[in-house]
Parts: C-alpha cells; sequence; structure tokens
C-alpha cells in the first residue's frame, strides 16, 4: 500500500483553473476525502492522481516515486466509479477473476484469490451467479472486488454511493469503512456529502472553486474551521454566523455583540471591520438569565433533539436543544452561548481569526 | 380547503399488491407525509387521490365529493413532482399564470395579477418574476413550480418528493418554507418521501406505509416515541434503532422477542461491560459502535468523548420497547 503525496498540483481546462495550486499527503492506509460541492475541483484532483487527467503543474508522488506525467495503467491504482460497470455476459466469479486472468495468473492461483476476496466482500454463495439478476449492493460488492482482487497500491472512489437511496448508502458506507479496516489499504474518496465525509474518513480536505480551504481530521475541521465556507459546508444545520462591526485586539477575550458582552477564546491576532461570529446550534443554550435574545420563529422536531429557528439582532440562527423542551413559536429566548466553541471569522475575507482555542488546529498553516 | 379520506383502498399491478386495503383520513388543513421505502405504495396513494389512477376497490373522497370517476381536473387538486416541469419559453411569471388561464378558472388579469405576485411573495421570487424559467437555478425552478401549485388554491396538494433532486442546504430551507406556507394558508397537503428528515419536521400527520398496508399514522413524535412495530420504529431516528434479541439484558416481557433501543434508551455507565468498535465522529455527536455479547449496537455519546476502539463501555436499557415474534410491539 501506499502513501500519496500532492505538490503545488495545478489544473486548467482552457482559460478554466479547476484546480488551483493544491498541496497535500495522504499516509499510507488512509481513508482519504475529497469533499466539496459540485465544480469544486475534487473529482479533477481525484483524477489527476490516478493518471485520468494530467496536471497543467506541480508532482504527485506514490510511495516516493514521481508520477504526475505517468498514464494510470502505470500508476497500480484501482478506481470505483458511481456507476459500477460490470461484464454482464459473465459470472460474479467470472467478473472478479478478470483482472486476474488478463495478467495471465496460473488459474490455480486465481480461484485462490478470488475466494478470498469473495469471503472478505461476504459473496462467497453467489459466485456461480450471472451477475444480471444481482440486487445493487451486491453488484457494488462484486465490482469492489473486481478492485480488490488486483492488491493495488491505492483505492479511488468516485462518489461509489451517489446513486443509491439513503437507507441503502447508510449501510454500504458502513460496509465499505469496515472492509477498509479489514485491509487497511490506502483509500481515496470523493464526496459533496459532507456526513459521509465525517463518518468515514480519517482525514479530509475540503474544496472551494478549485481551492483547498481545509485539511484536516473530521473533528478539528468540525470544531475550527478555516474559513466560513468550511463552517457553512460541514454540519446539519451549519454553523451559524450573526455578523457585526467592531474591533478585537489581540488578546481580548470578549465582544460586544448587538450591545451585549459575550465571551470568546482569547484572541491570537486583532482585527477591525465586518466581523462573523460563529456558533454551532448545539453550543447555544436557552438560560433565562442571559442578555441576549432571540425570537422563536420555527422549530423542527428530530426525534431525539429538535432544531428551533430563532431571530436575532444580527440574524436567523438555529439551535439544537433536547426534544423534551417545550417550545412556543413567537416566544423569546435567553441564549448562551458556549464561549470555548466560538469562532470568529473577518467577514470580507471569510477566514478565521486565530485564538487560543484554534490555533493548535490552524496555526500549522 | 379539504378532508381527504380513503376507505378500503386497493390497487395491483398484475400480480403486485401496490395497496392493500388502506383507509386514511387527511384532515382538513394537515400536512400529511406518507413515509416508506421504495416500494410501499406512497407514490401509488398519491395518484389514486390525484386521479391519474384508478383505485380497483375502495372509496376515495375529497372535501366529503366522492371522486369516482372524476379526472384529474375534476378534483381541483394541485400536483408538485420531484422532476420540475416548466415551460422553457415562458418567463416566471407567465408560468404562475398559467394554471390561471385555464378555460375553468378563466381568473381576470388584475385578480391573476395580485395571486401572482403573493405566491411570488411568499416563495422569494419576485426579482426574478420576469426572467426565462430556464434562466433560473434548480432550487428557484423548484419553487417555481411549487408556486404553480399554489395560486391555483387547490382543495389539496399532492407533492411527490419535491426535494429530493436539490441540494442538502436548500432543501433545508425550503423544508421551513413549505411547512410554514402550509401552517399559514390552512392549505391540506399530502406529500411523499422516503426522507425521514422531512418526514419528522414537517408533517403535522406521518402514514407509515410497508408494503401497501397503512401500519401506523399519527403525529411524528407518537410514532417516534410509541411505535407499533419495529417496521415502524426503523422508519424515524438517526441513528437507526438497535434491534436486538430480547432476553439479551434479561428482564423481558412474556411474549417478547426482540427488544429495540435507541440511543437515548441505552443508559451509559451503568450495567453490562460492551466494547467499543469503532468511533464515529459526526462533529456535533459521536457514535459508538458497540459489540455486547457478540450483538453490534450504535449509540451515541457526546461529541469530544475520550473514548477510544477497544475500550469498555458499561449500557444498559432504559425504557426500551419489546417486540414479538411478527415485530408487534407489546406494552
Amino acid at each position: 500500500m501506499a502513501q500519496i503525496r500532492i505538490e503545488n498540483v495545478r489544473k486548467e481546462f482552457g482559460s478554466f483553473t479547476a484546480v488551483q495550486s493544491s498541496s497535500f499527503t495522504i499516509e499510507d492506509g488512509e481513508f482519504f476525502m475529497l469533499l466539496g460541492p459540485s465544480g469544486c475541483g475534487k473529482t479533477t484532483t481525484l483524477r489527476m492522481m490516478a493518471g485520468l487527467e494530467l496536471p497543467t503543474s506541480g508532482e504527485i508522488y506514490i510511495d516516493g516515486d514521481e508520477v504526475g506525467q505517468k498514464p494510470a495503467s502505470q500508476r497500480d491504482i484501482a478506481f470505483v466509479f458511481q456507476m459500477f460497470a460490470l461484464y454482464p455476459h459473465m459470472n460474479v466469479r467470472k467478473n472478479i477473476s478478470y483482472p486476474l486472468v488478463s495478467q495471465g495468473m496460473p488459474k490455480a492461483q486465481v480461484k485462490k484469490k478470488v475466494s478470498e476476496i469473495a469471503e472478505i466482500l461476504g459473496i462467497t454463495h453467489m459466485l456461480d451467479r450471472p451477475v444480471g439478476g444481482l440486487s445493487g449492493g451486491d453488484r457494488q460488492r462484486v465490482a469492489l472486488g473486481r478492485a480488490i482482487v488486483r492488491d493495488p497500491k491505492a483505492f479511488f472512489m468516485d462518489e461509489p454511493l451517489g446513486a443509491l437511496d439513503a437507507e441503502f448508502r447508510e449501510h454500504m458506507s458502513q460496509e465499505l469503512r469496515a472492509l477498509h479496516d479489514r485491509m487497511g489499504a490506502t483509500t481515496v474518496y470523493v464526496t459533496h456529502d459532507q456526513l459521509e465525509a465525517m463518518q468515514m474518513g480519517d482525514k479530509i480536505v475540503v474544496m472551494n472553486h478549485g481551492v483547498v480551504e481545509q485539511f484536516g481530521v473530521p473533528q478539528d475541521i468540525y470544531d475550527w474551521p478555516a474559513t466560513k465556507f468550511v463552517a457553512q459546508f460541514i454540519g446539519s444545520p451549519p454553523m451559524n454566523f450573526l455578523d457585526f462591526n467592531g474591533m478585537v485586539s489581540k488578546d481580548t477575550d470578549s465582544v460586544d455583540l448587538g450591545g451585549v458582552h459575550m465571551s470568546i477564546p482569547k484572541m491570537r491576532q486583532g482585527a477591525n471591520g465586518d466581523l462573523t461570529f460563529g456558533i454551532r446550534p448545539e453550543h447555544i443554550r436557552f438560560d433565562d438569565s442571559a442578555d441576549y435574545h432571540g425570537r422563536v420563529i420555527a422549530t423542527e422536531y428530530l426525534g431525539t433533539t429538535q432544531i428551533v429557528v430563532l431571530g436575532t439582532p444580527n440574524g436567523v440562527i438555529k439551535a439544537r436543544i433536547a426534544a423534551s423542551v417545550n417550545v412556543t413559536i413567537g416566544e423569546t429566548i435567553g441564549l448562551a452561548f458556549h464561549p470555548r466553541t466560538v469562532s470568529l471569522f473577518d467577514a470580507i475575507s471569510g477566514k478565521a481569526l486565530l485564538s487560543e482555542a484554534n490555533e493548535g488546529v490552524l496555526g500549522r498553516g | 380547503m379539504a378532508e381527504v379520506n380513503l376507505t378500503n383502498v386497493c390497487k395491483s399491478y398484475g400480480a403486485d399488491v401496490a395497496l392493500d386495503d388502506v383507509t386514511m383520513t387527511i384532515p382538513d388543513g394537515s400536512f400529511v407525509v406518507l413515509l416508506g421505502p421504495t416500494g410501499a405504495g406512497k407514490t401509488t396513494t398519491l395518484r389514486m387521490v390525484s386521479g391519474l389512477d384508478k383505485p380497483e376497490n375502495g372509496r376515495i373522497s375529497i372535501g366529503g365529493r366522492d371522486m369516482d370517476g372524476l379526472t384529474p381536473a375534476q378534483r381541483d387538486v394541485a400536483m408538485v413532482f420531484q422532476q420540475y416541469s416548466l415551460y422553457p419559453h415562458l418567463t416566471v411569471r407567465q408560468n404562475l399564470e398559467f394554471p390561471l388561464k385555464s378555460p375553468i378558472l378563466k381568473t381576470p388579469a388584475d385578480e391573476m395579477k395580485r395571486q401572482v405576485s403573493e405566491v411570488a411573495e411568499v416563495l422569494q421570487i419576485s426579482h426574478k418574476l420576469d426572467n426565462k424559467a430556464t434562466d433560473l437555478s434548480g432550487g428557484e425552478m423548484q419553487r417555481v413550480s411549487i408556486g404553480r401549485a399554489l395560486v391555483r388554491n387547490p382543495s389539496v396538494f399532492l407533492m411527490d418528493e419535491p426535494l429530493s433532486s436539490l441540494d442538502a442546504k436548500l432543501r433545508s430551507d425550503l423544508r421551513i418554507e413549505l411547512k410554514s406556507i402550509q401552517a399559514n394558508s390552512g392549505a391540506t397537503l399530502l406529500y411523499v418521501t422516503h426522507d425521514q428528515i422531512e418526514a419528522m419536521t414537517m408533517a403535522t400527520h406521518i402514514g407509515v406505509l410497508d408494503r401497501g398496508k397503512l401500519v401506523q399514522f399519527g403525529a411524528p413524535r407518537d410514532i417516534y416515541e410509541n411505535p407499533v412495530s419495529v417496521y415502524a420504529a426503523s422508519r424515524l431516528g438517526q441513528p437507526r434503532i438497535n434491534v436486538l434479541p430480547a432476553d439479551v439484558f434479561g428482564g423481558a416481557p412474556d411474549g417478547a422477542v426482540t427488544i429495540g433501543l435507541r440511543p437515548e434508551q441505552i443508559m451509559q455507565g451503568e450495567g453490562e461491560d460492551s466494547l467499543v468498535q469503532r468511533i464515529e465522529r459526526l462533529g456535533d455527536q459521536t457514535r459508538l459502535h458497540l459489540s455486547f455479547k457478540d450483538h453490534a449496537l450504535i449509540t451515541v455519546t457526546d461529541a469530544h468523548t475520550t473514548l477510544k476502539d477497544g475500550d469498555t463501555v458499561k449500557i444498559r436499557p432504559q425504557n426500551p420497547f419489546y417486540f414479538d415474534a411478527v415485530g408487534a410491539r407489546l406494552t
């Protein structure tokens, strides 16, 4: 298996820049997510790693070898697409054996290899069935089997679950992750679904407009987003933004929000002008003694919790609280924000301001 | 606005039974969501009410009026589909006016103008009224097709997964919008989805369908807190309810075959040891994949838990559900 290193990779299609100079490293054995909205450059990045697209500039290293300008066939990776293509006239066994047979592997060895893979995927009992009659999930397992059987250095997957319905997607994502944990193969996975990225990934790269916005472990990215884009793209509902105009100086630990004093993590940098106070929905508490107030606009019941939509002097926000709390539309509620969880952003550049809370995550650069 | 009644409605397509003796009352002014996986009979129910399809048996009435033999146009219903179908050569305004110009309605011009601007206001597309329909984003197009249903002010709105082709952010915005439009206008709305979040957040009532049968009908909270079966319990809640053999914790009542545990029904820190198999951090919460006496279960814990793979956690059930051999709830 392999470490993959991307250095200053850039891709242009005519006058359009699909990927701006990007750098990150995928460690051996990681389940790595490329996350972003459509058109952000995530699929182009994956295709460049695979050799299906050549970078305009920059280097790609697989296990230390520079492969940026090499074709896909020389990179020893396996690609699994959203639409899994199987040979319809062959049975399951033949579909899985095909890559080995075409490499000229001896029959006995192929047989052994295929039964091993079938065992891992739990499809041993269907090896002699035609692929035509298989369910969507089983077809996908066979497609995976065909990718795994070659023992490639890495697996690349482009929204492999995108075409499945929600319930089944949840099941397959667990299965894929468990399979990865058993095999330990480096996997690079493209998705636009932030929950899928959080759930499955060891590391995430968040991209937007061809730019890497943030790179790190899921919980760090969730807790300490580097930009407003990341804060909004990750989390459902996303981070709340309360816009205000003011000044924060280095070492301060509070801001004035609509005339109310709000505690924040001690700042490591100062800023002035249009700023954004960011708070996640689950870090808002209802507190009768709080000086900051919101008026309830709507509630959404979710079983364990509920989302309460509130109008505040600085805009509409959403709070996640226990479903057992009684909330009436139109009532005014005191709101307390958990001070250790607050992010401040420069409203114009969208970049997070460094504080003692996020410098451990963002300070590295 | 009107109440809709289905009485003993049956429908088959060849050998496939699509609806099996469905009886349901959709109260006047309610927002009813039909929930179930593909093939449960959701869309078939909607098509029966709309008149696009006829029941083999049973009756359908809208506002007390029997619908037998009436065409969709005569039923005074408006449908919104997953795939918005707008007239591409017309502007947004013309698309919205179109239903009002029908020979049945023959709306006067000033009246038409008033209704269109009202609806555009509600859907926040006033500034796009003079755009070509094709110049809109996906979300705006879907809002226009909802608008086209709204201007007609029908007795009943019928919507078939209207949000499922939109992206996550827009879907969550439109959920709140649709809910408030319905609540403010007092319209009766029958809505089909397989998305449990939509069902939970918008519905006044959820109808749970299982292979053509209506298995439970009630408020979202009722169904979540008081499911009639394993099947109904599994429709709502993320992560999904854990279903284990009834005696795994001991103390199961007579006749119980399985025990159902939602995350909030699993008390952590007390009871018997379970093994942490995997930690799944979702940001706002962390899911624990546990192994308990060779059974897998998933629960939720604090986002910043210090637990890691291989740790043990004590768990015990807290007000669990018990189900019998056919999956019916024991009370």
